[in-house]
């Protein structure tokens, strides 16, 4: 029988070497005359780990890892193709501590399978949400994603199903879903590894909320610092399309649904819905004062659903087993599970997918195993460049939406970055207002020029100008942006500020200037 | 224009991009991608053409263009270097990355070395935040960059 071999096509993977490897273990195949096969999945997550490559056998699935071109005739010379014994081995992969922990449920098929096979996809559950979505009527399912509390996974926490509900009931003679793949955060790559790893399974969930909604046209909006993804997506639709998934009768049904993938520019404020929905018309990707919302008039002024990569990608298996089956997982008024992206300067950084509870603290220690340094921990960024920055003391914070607006910090798409004790807080300080300038849309004026004197207030406090004096300046200009910006990218931006100062005061009292000897 | 195309063939190319697309809903961004895909950057000259097909103004045309990062006003290197400087590839040493790749090039982000071999350029997030830093060159990712892995990568552009 033909032995499968999974190389991972994920750009992370791709980064670390797999295609060498892949190239190497086919040219050995080869060279050696063995009845074995490549299949290039997405990744399991683990990438510290990766190139990973897993080999199918009659235990199940052993991994090898991190493997690179210079070890592939070792394994095979350690006979690998039935699990051999070797170094690099790591054992079944299921039994791997990081991933056996984990509550895999939108990620399940992700690094599991072929992105690009719908028979993969069948095999494993794929389209189940999507037949019984069919079989019901539209307030059937938007109820049945409301009661599973899915909350939109891109950062703003708003009820998915409520969304659903005021774009189901507006009249309209077109409809759109918009997915929103604009993924810009630092430390997050969940988006990401979905649509190269499980392409399907945002197709299902966007074909399920266009039925739901009475929309029959979708778009992905994926940012253009990710092709692997948009060539993985574009490939992905034409086949979903060839086998009558999307069309004019999705599986065989009255309803019709199709999906046109789309490219961003290089502009991080198009992760804003609004400036979304402009860059999507072809304007410039400026803020958009709400109301209207963008469920009543949003993609050409018609209603829009607009909504994060995993929330569609978690709507497929809550519609398989059900809104009590989701809901039973997580704390407080965040339900369900939430792909943890562990990211930075840390030992086993990866995607780990769990119920909300866990706190802060099991995540960075236990499951990212502290720095990759060695040094330790003193600061973790959680929620991208516009999240707060979390010292050890309040490690014990839950993973939940309000736990940790609670502690004025957000989890936004749940991206943590690990800083260890050589970051300089006042210097991130300074990057977060830097960031801001560069993308901020310039609508607003506290984001436009608040951002600008942020960065000049913050070197004159480098610089030991006036310090306290400056600090003060620093948090009113951040109270300031805070209140008065249109969108998150001003509003939130005080978040990384205001927190370097007020946990890391150390960092912004640099030593005064020495005086130079006269 | 700093094509080795003559004007007419230049309208004519653009014209056929734009056709292709306008159709679309909002097929702004596609034809500026297919613009940027067919001449290496956004020529001025290319503005008052989509600006007639799509019936916008010329200025409209030039907002848009301007507001993207991603689109260029001039041609890149042979190849383009991106570099992620964002938290994550911060929290492992990208700032050095940078410093080196300035030096090694003797250009800075934004800028293109005097034999046209590369682009330098600054990106804030590959999404190989567990694997940084992070660097792209000409599309092929690279993450755990290192300095000798940076010089690899230079040695490259310059052959």
């Amino acid at each position: 029988m033909t032995v499968t071999i999974f190389v991972p096509r994920d750009a992370a993977a791709l980064a670390l070497g797999a295609e060498k490897v892949a190239k190497a273990i086919t040219q050995e195949i080869a060279a050696r005359g063995l009845d074995a096969k490549v299949v290039r999945n997405g990744s399991r997550g683990m990438f510290w780990l990766e190139p990973l490559v897993e080999v199918r056998t009659d235990q199940g699935r052993i991994a090898y890892g991190p493997v690179k071109a210079d070890d592939v005739a070792g394994l095979f010379d350690a006979g690998f193709l039935t699990g051999g014994g070797h170094a690099l081995c790591l054992g079944l992969t299921k039994e791997i501590p990081f991933l056996r922990q984990q509550t895999r449920l939108t990620f399940s098929r992700c690094g599991v399978t072929d992105p690009l096979s719908l028979e993969d996809y069948r095999h494993y559950q794929g389209l189940k949400g999507l037949e019984k979505a069919i079989a019901m009527a539209q307030a059937e399912i938007v109820r049945e994603v409301t009661d599973s509390g899915l909350r939109g996974r891109g950062g703003a926490g708003f009820p998915t199903g409520i969304k659903w509900k005021t774009v189901m009931e507006a009249a309209g003679p077109q409809k759109y879903i918009v997915c929103n793949a604009d993924e810009g955060d630092s430390a997050t790559f969940a988006d990401r590894m979905i649509m190269e790893g499980d392409p399907f399974v945002l197709i299902e969930g966007m074909t399920i909320a266009g039925i739901a909604t009475g929309a029959t046209k979708g778009y992905v909006y994926i940012r253009s610092e990710y092709p692997h993804a948009i060539a993985t997506m574009t490939e992905a639709v034409e086949i979903a399309r060839t086998a009558g998934i999307l069309g004019a009768s999705v599986l065989g049904s009255a309803h019709a649904f199709d999906i046109e993938i789309r490219s961003g520019a290089g502009a991080y404020v198009c992760g804003e819905e609004t400036s979304l929905l402009n860059s999507l018309e072809g304007k410039r990707g400026i803020v958009r004062a709400k109301p209207p919302l963008p469920a009543l008039q949003g993609f050409l002024g018609r209603p829009t659903v607009v909504n994060n990569v995993i929330s569609l990608a978690s709507v497929p298996v809550i519609m398989d087993r059900g809104a009590a089956f989701y809901r039973d997982f997580g704390m407080g008024r965040s339900r369900g599970t939430i792909p943890i992206q562990i990211a930075g300067n840390v030992k086993y950084g990866g995607l780990y997918e769990t119920a909300f509870g866990l706190s802060l603290g099991e995540i960075v220690d236990h499951i990212g195993g502290g720095t990759a340094s060695g040094r330790p921990v003193k600061a973790v960024q959680v929620g991208g460049p516009l999240g707060a920055y979390f010292p050890r003391a309040l490690f014990d914070t839950p993973f939940d939406y309000e736990a940790f607006a609670a502690r004025d910090g957000l989890i936004g798409h749940a991206g943590i970055t690990v800083f260890d004790d050589s970051a300089d807080m006042l210097k991130q300080a300074r990057f977060a207002m830097e960031f801001c300038a560069i993308e901020s849309c310039g609508k607003c004026t506290p984001c436009r020029i608040g951002s600008t004197r942020g960065v000049e207030t913050a070197d004159k406090i480098a610089q030991g100008i006036e310090p306290e004096k400056n600090k003060a300046l620093l948090a009113d200009l951040c109270n300031t942006m805070k209140f008065g910006s249109l969108c998150a990218l001003g509003g939130f931006t005080p978040y990384p500020v205001m927190s370097a100062m007020n946990h890391f005061p150390e960092d912004f009292s640099p030593a005064p200037m020495v005086e130079a000897a006269e | 224009m700093n094509m080795r195309i003559s004007a007419g063939e230049f309208t004519e190319r653009s014209l056929q991009i734009i056709r292709d697309l306008k159709h679309l809903e909002g097929p702004m961004l596609p034809i500026l991608h297919a613009i940027q895909a067919e001449f290496g950057y956004v020529p001025d000259e290319v503005k008052p053409i989509i600006a007639g097909e799509l019936n916008l103004s010329r200025a409209e045309v030039h907002g848009v263009v301007t507001f993207y990062h991603e689109f260029r006003d001039h041609p890149a290197g042979r190849h383009v270097l991106k570099l992620c400087r964002a938290e994550a590839c911060q929290s492992m040493g990208s700032d050095r990355i940078a410093d080196r790749a300035r030096q090694l090039l003797g250009i800075d982000f934004h800028q293109t070395t005097l034999d046209g071999a590369v682009t330098l350029e600054a990106v804030y997030c590959l999404g190989l935040c567990a694997c940084a830093p992070a660097a792209m060159l000409d599309g092929e990712v690279y993450g755990r960059v290192d300095e000798h892995c940076l010089s690899e990568i230079v040695a490259e552009v310059r052959r």
